[in-house]
């Protein structure tokens, strides 16, 4: 029944509202950094800080560290898995929304 | 809520993250407007000036004194409109962010400025670098030209009627390189009146009605 089963791309991972969030701005931004994705979804660093680990842990996004002048500046990027599983993601929702109506 | 509620809310909040993070939505079409007036008001001194100086030209001929104060006063007129432009377009689109609760500096203005600023400061260097060789029949067109590539390059990262507003001051520059001699009259209709026509344009289409979110 797997083809006809709607929540088949959805991914258990998306289900929290900021690391949807951060796919979300990943994918419409060669790279970002931490600051600028803590203020565009408004969140804590510390709470920032754990979503992103998960993400980076199932190989969605990548991390790549560097430095402006003296402070370290985090910049993260989609991975190709990131991008497949986003996608994958969004067609479930839509095909859920479109099963249920 | 429901479940399909829920999925619905998903949907909307990637859509908002996905444009929010990429374009710049803050940018005011009165700035547009303002910046126009300013620009038609310097294009009016300038006007006179030259008529004045050309009317001495006739009287007493050639004086270098005369001429470098024209060119003085000019420069010092440009840069008095486009720093007036700069400050009015700021206020407008600063006000605008503070009613849509966005920051005015954030990723997205960074990248619009970056990206239009790389074409103008380019022009800028070349306009000074024909100046310098005294070929000034081309700065006109020059800077239609130049400003209207800096704000196709940057309208991708803000809203896209930019990108139109630019192709038209492209289009003009390039129309002034046929009419040498006519560069006051263009530059009014670039920098003047295609900026108010653009910016009642945009307030028209994003901040008539303040309810209704683009």
């Amino acid at each position: 029944m797997a083809a006809n089963n709607p929540i088949a791309g959805l991914n258990k991972i998306f289900d929290n509202r900021i690391r949807l969030g951060v796919m979300s701005i990943l994918m419409v931004n060669e790279e970002i950094n931490f600051n600028d994705l803590k203020q565009m979804l408004e969140v804590t660093d510390g709470n920032l800080a754990t979503h992103l680990q998960t993400l980076e842990e199932s190989g969605f996004i990548k991390v790549q560290k560097g430095f402006v002048g003296r402070k370290t500046n985090t910049t993260y990027s989609v991975t190709k898995a990131g991008q497949k599983a986003f996608n994958d993601h969004i067609t479930g929702l839509e095909k859920m929304i479109r099963g249920i109506k | 809520m429901d479940v399909r509620e829920q999925h619905l809310d998903a949907l909307q909040d990637i859509r908002k993250m996905m444009q929010r993070s990429s374009r710049f939505i803050s940018l005011s079409g009165l700035s547009g407007i303002a910046a126009g007036i300013w620009a038609l008001i310097g294009a009016y001194f300038a006007h006179d000036w030259i008529e004045e100086y050309y009317t001495n030209y006739a009287h007493e001929g050639y004086t270098g004194r005369n001429f470098t104060g024209l060119r003085t006063n000019l420069f010092l007129l440009a840069s008095a409109v486009a720093g007036l432009a700069l400050i009015t377009a700021l206020y407008f689109t600063w006000r605008r962010a503070g009613k849509n609760k966005l920051p005015l500096w954030d990723h997205t203005s960074k990248q619009l400025v970056i990206n239009t600023v790389i074409p103008m400061i380019t022009g800028g260097l070349f306009i000074i670098a024909m100046l310098q060789y005294s070929e000034w029949r081309f700065v006109a067109p020059a800077c239609l030209v130049f400003y209207g590539l800096g704000l196709v390059n940057g309208s991708r990262y803000t809203l896209s009627d930019i990108r139109y507003l630019g192709f038209s001051e492209i289009a003009l520059g390039l129309i002034n390189t046929q009419f040498i001699g006519y560069g006051l009259y263009f530059w009014a209709i670039g920098f003047g009146v295609l900026h108010i026509i653009y910016g009642f344009v945009m307030w028209w289409k994003y901040e008539r009605n303040p309810d209704s979110k683009n």
